[in-house]
């Protein structure tokens, strides 16, 4: 079942005057519920124009957006209630942090929400299991907070609304190698227990390529490939040649395959490497 | 020439009054040495010490024990803090927390103004500052509008302005995206390799701490292991115990090994990977 339709979408920033620039450019896709899915692309690509469009924040110049098959416009002044379904952590979310308390941040979406007194403490409590953070901290303010919680706190704060569709803009941005582990395996772990959408923007390839069954790759405007993790990724040349590359795994594997040595293409992982060219010295005999 | 020593300094911050916190150190008696024109790499995760030591470099922290001497000054004798200040630059992570002017080239004329340097010879570093980061032709921009990697090197540039014998950089390029990490980080190598500037970079990504001459591994306040990246890269097990990062590249061939095949060296990058793998196999 589609949970998320794209037709024809187009966002032309400043319309009618000399600034006017087109942002995203006829994009279409579906998105299937409980989909993992990376999107990949440089600075000024239109990622995160298209995640705006995406759940609400900017009205597509043109084309439709659909949440199981409604289109998302068809009532402009309940666009909010949009926004409780299709959640999006921006980019350093930890500067949006604003309440007085951990607890009455998180609790901001489902108090919007209208959730009873009841339903928001346990979304709220929920969340913050999601994410790692300890109960104690609840009554403490947002910003006696390490930047790494503060980041979490950010992230709850939309978990806690309980969206059909999680956006995340580069959530590991900034972080150490610890806090990035942590908080990928928290977003998988999310995203394996509620079986919801996950769409993931990220500069780090090996992180896509860890976590995501598909991927999407835009460049200037246009989604050029949109595919599995796997196809996205064997197809290097094209990617380098608009400036994007492959995981450092990947990279190796196929240089070894241009060298005559039978491997799959598309490897992802250090595991999946170790494992093939271990197979092949074997069935060589060289091991 | 040991350009900057650093002997046994451990480092706490002063407790507020009223507390019942023991603050600990976040550095615990750490030794290194610095020559002039090396190229150093400081990893760890945060938390572990690494920015700390990066502003103990430049006198903006003095040691609570222990001395670091910079070109032969002690850091902790006041009267050297602004001399040392002109031989030590330090560029921060946020390039939006740096830069001070409206125009690109003021703001890299900042640090030479503030130094009383007779303003020909600052036009004649600015421009030349400028252009050693590849931003001359932007010299006129306004710095809010530039890209995270340009705001970057423009803070780089306004170092490079005063003349300093070395430059420290505290994770320049964790805010950037790749494009912009790139092009920091062939500014940094070439500022090192061309102008023969002694550069100490504090990083988290494995990749970028590869091209240094030399590592050093900071994990709670100490010195977990230093040596030239071969050295440090190779001990796998050790950096795997403390969570930290290895190049896929050293991974791959690391576990190779573990199942027997015969590699004797680990290799640091994608090349020297796919060069060892084709000898395996030959």
């Amino acid at each position: 079942m589609n949970v998320l339709s794209v037709e024809h979408l187009t966002y032309t920033y400043s319309v009618g005057t000399p600034f006017e620039h087109i942002a995203v450019e006829d994009v279409s896709f579906d998105i299937e519920k409980g989909d993992f899915i990376g999107i990949i692309g440089h600075t000024g690509s239109g990622k995160s124009t298209l995640l705006q469009m995406l759940n609400g924040l900017l009205k597509p110049t043109k084309g439709i957006v659909k949440l199981y098959d409604n289109d998302i416009w068809e009532k402009p002044k309940e666009i909010r209630k949009i926004r409780f379904n299709i959640g999006l952590v921006f980019q350093y979310p930890e500067y949006q942090l604003f309440e007085e308390t951990v607890y009455k941040d998180i609790a901001f979406g489902p108090t919007n929400m209208g959730l009873s007194e009841d339903k928001i403490k346990e979304s709220v409590i929920n969340a913050a299991k999601f994410v790692s953070l300890p109960l104690e901290y609840m009554d403490k303010s947002p910003f006696d907070l390490s930047g790494g919680e503060k980041r979490r706190a950010a992230i709850a704060g939309v978990v806690a609304m309980d969206p059909d569709i999680l956006i995340l803009d580069e959530p590991t941005a900034g972080l150490d190698p610890i806090g990035r582990d942590v908080l990928l395996s928290q977003i998988c772990s999310y995203h394996k227990q509620r079986g919801n959408t996950v769409i993931l923007v990220s500069h780090s390839m090996e992180d896509v390529a860890r976590v995501c069954d598909k991927v999407l790759v835009m460049n200037k405007s246009k989604m050029i490939m949109f595919d599995t993790t796997k196809k996205v990724f064997s197809r290097e040349d094209e990617l380098n040649s608009i400036g994007l590359r492959v995981p450092q795994v990947t990279h190796i594997t196929d240089k070894l395959i241009d060298n005559g040595i039978k491997l799959d293409k598309g490897i992802l992982t250090v595991e999946e490497a170790v494992e093939q060219i271990t197979e092949r010295l074997k069935k060589e005999g060289k091991l | 020439m040991e350009f900057i020593t650093a002997q046994n300094i451990s480092f706490k911050y002063e407790t507020e009054e009223n507390t019942s916190e023991i603050s600990k150190n976040v550095l615990d008696n750490i030794s290194f040495s610095i020559k002039k024109g090396e190229f150093v790499a400081i990893v760890g995760h945060n938390g572990s010490g690494k920015s700390t030591i990066a502003k103990h470099l430049n006198a903006m922290l003095v040691p609570s024990l222990g001395k670091v001497y910079v070109d032969g000054m002690d850091t902790s004798d006041e009267d050297m803090t602004s001399l040392i200040r002109r031989k030590v630059g330090l560029v921060l992570q946020n390039p939006d927390n740096q830069l001070v002017a409206s125009i690109v080239e003021e703001d890299v004329a900042f640090g030479p103004e503030n130094l009383g340097i007779d303003p020909k010879e600052i036009r004649k570093r600015v421009d030349e500052a400028l252009k050693a980061v590849d931003m001359y032709e932007y010299r006129l921009h306004a710095p809010f509008k530039l890209s995270g990697g340009q705001k970057q090197r423009v803070a780089i540039a306004g170092i490079i302005a005063i003349e300093p014998d070395c430059i420290v950089l505290d994770e320049p390029t964790a805010m950037l995206d790749p494009k912009g990490r790139k092009e920091v980080l062939d500014t940094i190598i070439r500022l090192n390799r061309e102008k023969g500037i002694t550069v100490v970079m504090v990083t988290h990504f494995m990749e970028e701490a590869v091209l240094a001459d030399k590592v050093y591994v900071i994990d709670n306040g100490k010195l977990l292991t230093s040596g030239t990246p071969y050295d440090v890269f190779s001990q796998v097990e050790l950096l795997k115990r403390h969570r930290l990062d290895v190049p896929q590249a050293t991974e791959i061939c690391y576990q190779l090994r573990a199942r027997g095949v015969d590699i004797s060296k680990l290799p640091l990058t994608d090349d020297e990977c796919v060069k060892l793998l084709l000898e395996v196999f030959r």
